[in-house]
């Protein structure tokens, strides 16, 4: 300590060293967060449902999404990621999940939301199964915080079915 | 800085940043805001910064005992002799 380097250098050191604590402090106090997010999807009309050139089918669909994600929000949030995901089960695969919608949620107040959209990703299967197939609207979310561990969780919603035949 | 001088401000510096770290998590999370957390830290590293690493005074209240200049005179430092014993040895 006999130098003004050797002093600052020791003084950065030791706060940068804080400083990375303080951050894993911060992200583990995100665990004691008590969470309650809600949300409901209609599907308002199957705009068309048709078997392409190349033999997979697809769907477009028009939705209707209210959600309530404000209490995901914490002090180390930095911003929240979610989207919906369509679930069914083929004889090719056990599970399928196509990503219909997604946006970012950058601050609390934008986090309790009603959307009527038409799916921004295209709905189409890895194959012809889709006639009268039953499926699951899946909404996920990231919890992306400043610093830290990442949190994500699901809500399922069942009870969907596709038409039996193409229109 | 004299020896008690570098034990003290090794001390300071080491509590002052733990007692701003302390206060800006505190702070933080009761505020609910991240951003105060860091301003206050910040703050703390700054300060901390301006007490222990100039030379202040009182970092210098035991001073060492260096021999003066007039007290080296009389003691004259020890010649370096090369002496022919040396030479004859290193054959």
């Amino acid at each position: 300590m006999h130098s003004f380097g050797y002093r600052g250098n020791a003084l950065l050191t030791f706060a940068v060293t804080i400083l990375a604590f303080m951050c894993a402090i911060a992200s583990f106090s995100d665990n004691f967060s008590n969470q309650t997010p809600s949300a409901q999807i209609q599907i308002l009309n199957i705009n068309w449902f048709q078997k392409q050139p190349h033999g997979n089918d697809e769907v477009s669909l028009t939705l209707n999404i209210t959600a309530d994600l404000q209490s995901l929000f914490t002090w180390n949030t930095k911003q929240v990621f979610a989207f919906v995901a369509a679930e069914y089960k083929t004889s090719k695969n056990s599970l399928n999940q196509v990503s219909l919608w997604d946006a970012i949620i950058p601050e609390k107040e934008h986090a309790k939301f009603w959307i009527q959209i038409s799916n921004k990703y295209r709905f189409i299967d890895q194959g012809y199964n889709l006639r009268g197939k039953d499926f699951n609207l899946t909404l996920h979310w990231h919890v992306m915080p400043k610093t830290g561990k990442m949190f994500a969780d699901k809500i399922v919603m069942s009870g969907y079915r596709l038409p039996d035949a193409y229109r | 800085m004299d020896w008690q001088g570098q034990k003290l401000a090794e001390q300071l510096m080491q509590i002052l940043l733990l007692i701003a770290a302390v206060v800006a998590f505190v702070v933080g999370y009761t505020t609910a805001s991240f951003r105060t957390m860091m301003l206050i830290y910040a703050g703390g590293v700054g300060v901390t910064t301006l007490i222990t690493v100039p030379n202040w005074p009182f970092f210098n209240r035991h001073p060492l005992k260096w021999l003066e200049p007039s007290e080296a005179e009389k003691h004259p430092k020890p010649e370096v002799v090369v002496s022919s014993k040396k030479k004859s040895s290193k054959k």
